[in-house]
């Protein structure tokens, strides 16, 4: 196991105003409780809603922050304790922060990199090699940082975390802000890194076609816990995600009607759309039983979205 | 020098290297106000015989001229980025690098300080030698020993910023401890005027209370050979350890600082 917390917390001490010159102190968890062990090689995603404790958790397992309880270990070190050695062993990119050297070129703050981790030559060339191919980071290695368009400056941030060979990566919302390229070409690099597989990744997103297109498990967490860790079809099934039937009529959907297999959950534009939840039974069941039953003009099947569900664990339902 | 200390420092000179407008603009403004503070100096000097305080012209010019210069090698009013990067939070990213941040930042200080030497330092110093009458060091020793204290300053300096940035763990906003260092250093360092015209015990007090003289008054005092080579050697082990003093505070103060981090904005 290359990461393992119990009982992991932090609490932060928030001194409000009372009054003239009273202050009174409150005691926020912003982590309360997280349970968490990763294997070597996995990818795992790391979800929650704004201020759930996510960025807080990274911190602590890269550390950067002293925990208030519980245990941790990250490649069987202590983080805190440990944090120069640790750093070695594990590469950071936070989206919103840059680790890159403002004012020097890109190829720059790379070469400082290779003698700050005292990576041989020959291996820094071959990591960099590698992300030259997959990321394109070559083609503006020449333009000092401070002048990176957002894009390019995350492409650089990627390989500078990588350089060193860490064992594991983190990555604290690395799509933020990106355009659909630029998205598209780290969410690539990273399931390449995924694939070679010796590499572990901890990812933490808002972009759900991140966690779609990228994480076999998902562990989510909420108001400092974890309220879910598993896949994403276990997360589908603890829901009951249906498939959705959208259809436009040519007359108003007539009161009360019932069709087997599916739910009505709305009934729009002065009953001529209607929208069905399926509930287990083939989709052309319902359709036949649906044209058979109304006049059809238009009909669309929707498979359940990933949104609709985080939306929903992120609400607290079920 | 070892590999990452020579990277560190290689990189802080050409990172300030980048800015030649600045350096040209930040060089003719010394120069501008060394001519102000020369001539003033010089007629004090006239008004009371030739001499303030035990130096004379030439000695007034060279400690004019050298302050001048010297001034943006130790770089005392430009503070460090670290407090800045507390700010924001961007000081993660310090914290996660397998050196203390402490040693990139001094390295890289070190980078900045001798661009600083080549440019900032050499433009008014030739000025003054070209348009006044300069004191010239006699003894050949006083060369290697002003070098090291200029080193010695900039470390000096640099500890007492650093100090100054760690403030920012707890205050986040560094401006009043900014503006007080500004006030203290303006008139403990030597920079306005020699600091023997103070009465003795205020400053032996500065002398040995503070580090302000070692970063200019000391460096000045050796380059134009004030009370010979002993005294010379009593001042650079004066600035050492300062130096060295305050580099254990600073470790000490940032390791407190890390304990109780809060990463600022998410």
């Amino acid at each position: 196991m290359i990461i393992s917390a119990s009982g992991l917390r932090k609490d932060f001490t928030v001194s409000r105003k009372v009054g003239r010159f009273r202050r009174e102190r409150d005691v926020v968890s912003a982590v309360d409780g997280v349970d968490l062990s990763v294997e070597r090689g996995e990818l795992l995603g790391y979800i929650g809603p704004n201020g759930a404790g996510k960025s807080t958790t990274l911190k602590m397992l890269t550390g950067v922050l002293t925990p208030s309880a519980g245990e941790v270990r990250v490649c069987g070190l202590e983080p805190v304790a440990r944090r120069t050695t640790l750093a070695r062993r594990i590469g950071v990119v936070f989206g919103q922060r840059s680790q890159l050297w403002w004012d020097l070129p890109l190829a720059e703050s790379f070469e400082l990199l290779r003698h700050i981790y005292r990576v041989p030559a020959a291996d820094h060339a071959a990591r960099l090699a590698r992300c030259v191919d997959l990321l394109g980071v070559d083609e503006f290695a020449a333009t000092p940082v401070r002048q990176l368009s957002l894009g390019q400056r995350m492409r650089g941030e990627l390989t500078a975390a990588l350089l060193h060979g860490p064992e594991v990566l983190f990555l604290d919302e690395p799509t933020i802000g990106l355009d659909v390229l630029s998205k598209q070409a780290v969410r690539d690099f990273l399931a390449e890194l995924d694939a070679a597989g010796d590499t572990t990744v901890v990812l933490t997103t808002h972009d759900l076609a991140d966690i779609e297109k990228l994480c076999r498990r998902l562990v989510v967490i909420d108001h400092g816990r974890v309220v879910h860790d598993g896949g994403l079809d276990e997360l589908h099934a603890r829901y009951g995600s249906r498939r959705v039937i959208v259809a436009d009529l040519d007359a108003p959907w007539p009161d009360g009607l019932a069709l087997p297999g599916a739910v009505v959950t709305a009934v729009e534009a002065d009953g001529r759309r209607v929208t069905l939840a399926l509930d287990g039974v083939a989709a052309g069941e319902v359709v036949a039983a649906l044209a058979h039953a109304v006049p059809l003009r238009d009909l669309s099947v929707q498979e359940p979205g990933i949104e609709d569900v985080i939306a929903r664990l992120y609400r607290r339902e079920a | 020098m070892p590999r990452v200390p020579w990277a560190l420092t290689a990189a802080g000179f050409r990172r300030y290297a980048t800015y030649r407008q600045a350096t040209f603009a930040g060089a003719f403004t010394n120069v501008i106000f060394g001519f102000l503070r020369c001539y003033i100096l010089l007629a004090v000097a006239a008004e009371v015989g030739g001499a303030v305080a035990g130096y004379d012209g030439p000695k007034l010019v060279a400690f004019v001229w050298l302050g001048q210069g010297l001034l943006a090698v130790v770089s005392m009013w430009t503070m460090l980025d670290l407090a800045e990067r507390v700010r924001s939070g961007d000081v993660v990213a310090d914290l996660l690098r397998p050196i203390n941040p402490l040693w990139t930042y001094l390295w890289t200080e070190f980078g900045r300080a001798g661009y600083a030497m080549l440019t900032r330092f050499v433009a008014p110093l030739v000025v003054g030698i070209v348009a006044f009458t300069f004191y010239i060091p006699q003894n050949w020793v006083t060369y290697p020993l002003f070098a090291v204290s200029i080193g010695l300053a900039v470390l000096v300096g640099f500890a007492c910023r650093y100090l100054i940035g760690l403030t920012a763990f707890w205050l986040l906003d560094i401006r009043g401890v900014s503006m007080f260092w500004g006030f203290a250093t303006n008139i403990g360092s030597g920079l306005a005027f020699p600091l023997a015209i103070l009465p003795d015990w205020l400053a032996t007090a500065l002398w040995v209370g503070t580090p302000l003289p070692a970063l200019l008054q000391a460096p000045i005092d050796i380059a134009v050979e004030r009370g010979g080579v002993g005294h010379s050697l009593l001042l650079l082990a004066g600035q050492a350890a300062w130096g060295a003093g305050l580099l254990l505070v600073c470790r000490w103060v940032q390791a407190r600082a890390v304990r109780r981090l809060v990463v600022q904005g998410g």
